[in-house]
């Protein structure tokens, strides 16, 4: 069985995003990129379903600038066979990037898509559904943990009430949540072999996908700000503060 | 325009955050309330009743007991051949099941919003809520996530909608619900909370937690959260989580203890309406968004605060 894992190149989970002076976006001049953190725990994923067994072959994509290279490489230092390179310098949203993903499923018919539940700069949570819904295959969204045995994988999926188990048939798409590995470093020697694995370059045009966007981003404005108040002596200032907000009688 | 509202509900109790995503809906147009699920005739009662709401419909069938998005994503879909908007909630089953519909409409999502500023433009926040984007959405159809703490709720009683049974599209044959493991507590729900006292990874393990946190809350009456790296070690269940990538909560008043302030935790609490922070450190970033800071070692201060609180 195949695996495609999407990583998406995003700010870097350490960095503090800034709003552009003149209201357009987030700068990110200057500031470092990684991969997104809940792709990571994806290629985790998929790299330990090779070493069960599970799985024959891990492709990693990427659908975004020529930098992208960076994070496709990253994936086949951790371990994937191989990677595509989507490369366009406009901002694909999620519908979007899940109609080339689809398409690049179409080709490579994997039988696992492992995606992040969420891309860490747009906060969509949406890619990894729509891709399942696009394909007609079922999801198992928010995944702490993944069984695959025969013809179906078991996800246990993180809801908000605690956990929830789901049984889907494959081909299945799953989107990871932040309970269900810890992400491996990539050796130094994996890092030199992975400068000579595959990666293949391809166009959103090679898939014949229109990525225009749907949503207009009129303006991008910092949300309000909190002040910092005040620091306390002890307990006892503490429940008057308590007793002043009405929380204790 | 009109509107068709996904209802959050566990086929006996109309969730929360429903409510608010009606007052959301109630901004674009008519509102039209789906109850999918099996045996809740008791939700739609419940949905007819709000304020605001113009009609309910209920389709019962087994597929749609635990609101598997691939056989509710059909059904909705059907329903939106006449409405003009789908608005659910940012919870876990919304945030499932409403890009399934998204993606079968060829229409864009517009997640999480936090204002409705006209008929095709809402505000959402990005980058951990660090910048709030103001975006207009040039699809026919809309399908928008509501965050809860954004709206108001709209008030449990008042409406008299009519309940409408509609057919259902079945089993896709994808998926099937195999188990839950949920928890259960008597204290008030995280979301819906109006006190939080949370906790972090300076509890050191779940018997410290739970020994110090659980005490505390309940004098107060309060839900009990976590942060991501209270969840990780295992001192809680998941379902406590805070944060960009957790739970949105604003309550009344938030207690953050032993919790540095992480950019991500950040996003799961800063609208509180008042922040307390207990910490070691007085240079925590948690005490830039504090009202009331206490620099201090929470093995005292807790259990001292807790013995001295009346109740
Ligand atoms: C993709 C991604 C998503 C994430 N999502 C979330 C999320 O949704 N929610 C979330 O919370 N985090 C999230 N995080 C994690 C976040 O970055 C932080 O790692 C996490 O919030 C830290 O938790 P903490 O404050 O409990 O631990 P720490 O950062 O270790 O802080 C512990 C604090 O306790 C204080 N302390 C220690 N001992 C004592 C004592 N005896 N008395 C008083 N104070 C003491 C310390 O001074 C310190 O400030 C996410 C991270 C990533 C990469
Ligand atoms: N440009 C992209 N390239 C590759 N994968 C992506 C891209 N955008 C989103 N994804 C995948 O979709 C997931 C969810 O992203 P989002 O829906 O934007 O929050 C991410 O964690 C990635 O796995």
């Amino acid at each position: 069985m195949k695996i495609l894992v999407p990583v998406k190149r995003v700010i870097d989970y350490n960095v503090k995003p800034r709003v552009k002076p003149d209201g357009t976006g987030v700068d990110l001049s200057n500031v470092k990129m990684s991969m997104n953190p809940f792709d990571e725990i994806a290629v985790e994923e998929a790299i330990r379903l090779k070493e069960k067994g599970a799985a024959t072959e891990i492709v990693a994509v990427s659908i975004g600038p020529a930098k992208a290279q960076e994070t496709l490489r990253t994936a086949l230092a951790m371990g994937a066979d191989r990677a595509i390179l989507i490369q366009t310098d406009d901002e694909v949203e999620p519908l979007a990037v899940a109609k080339l993903l689809k398409a690049v499923a179409d080709e490579e018919q994997p039988g696992l898509v492992i995606l992040g539940k969420q891309a860490i700069d747009d906060d969509s949570n949406q890619t990894g559904q729509m891709l399942a819904a696009l394909m007609g295959r079922p999801q198992g969204t928010f995944a702490s943990k993944v069984d695959v045995s025969g013809d179906s994988v078991s996800v246990t999926r993180e809801v908000d009430g605690g956990l929830e188990t789901v049984s889907l048939k494959t081909p299945a798409i799953i989107t990871t949540d932040l309970r269900l590995n810890e992400p491996r470093y990539a050796s130094l020697p994996n890092i030199m072999k992975a400068k000579s694995k595959p990666l293949t370059q391809k166009t959103p045009a090679d898939y014949g996908v229109d990525t225009t966007p749907r949503l207009k981003t009129l303006k991008v404005a910092e949300p309000p700000k909190r002040q910092a108040g005040s620091k306390i002596a002890d307990v006892d200032e503490l429940i008057t503060k308590l007793k002043n907000l009405g929380v204790v009688a | 325009m009109k509107t068709l509202v996904l209802a959050d509900h566990d086929n006996k109790v109309l969730k929360d955050a429903t409510l608010s995503v009606v007052t959301a809906a109630a901004k674009l147009g008519e509102v039209h309330v789906l109850v999918a699920g099996n045996n809740c005739e008791l939700v739609a009662d419940h949905a007819a009743k709000i304020a605001g709401v113009g009609l309910v419909l209920l389709a019962e069938d087994a597929a749609y007991e635990h609101e598997l998005a691939e056989n509710v994503a059909p059904l909705i879909v059907n329903l939106m051949s006449d409405r003009d908007a789908f608005l659910a909630p940012s919870t876990s089953t919304g945030k499932n099941v409403a890009p399934r519909v998204a993606a079968l409409l060829d229409v864009m999502q517009i997640s999480d919003i936090l204002s409705v500023e006209g008929p095709d433009t809402f505000t959402r926040p990005i980058y951990a809520g660090n910048a709030i984007a103001t975006v207009q959405s040039s699809d026919a159809k809309k399908v928008i996530t509501v965050r809860g703490t954004a709206f108001e709720k709209a008030a449990r009683e008042g409406g008299n909608a009519q309940v409408e049974k509609i057919g259902t599209t079945g089993d896709a044959g994808l998926s099937s619900f195999v188990s839950a493991e949920l928890s259960k507590s008597e204290r008030p729900e995280l979301t819906s909370a109006k006190v939080i006292v949370s906790g972090g990874r300076a509890l050191q393990n779940g018997e410290n937690f739970h020994a110090l946190i659980e005490p505390l809350a309940d004098k107060l009456k309060a839900a009990v959260g976590a942060s991501r790296a209270a969840v990780d070690a295992g001192y809680v269940p998941n379902d406590y989580q805070v944060g960009q990538t957790g739970k949105i909560v604003a309550p009344e008043v938030y207690i953050a203890i032993g919790i540095s302030g992480a950019i991500q935790h950040l996003a799961g609490m800063k609208d509180s309406k008042t922040i307390i922070a207990i910490n070691k450190d007085e240079d925590a970033p948690i005490f830039q968004v504090a009202d009331i800071g206490l620099v201090g070692d929470l093995f005292k201060i807790v259990p001292e605060l807790t013995e001295k609180l009346p109740g």
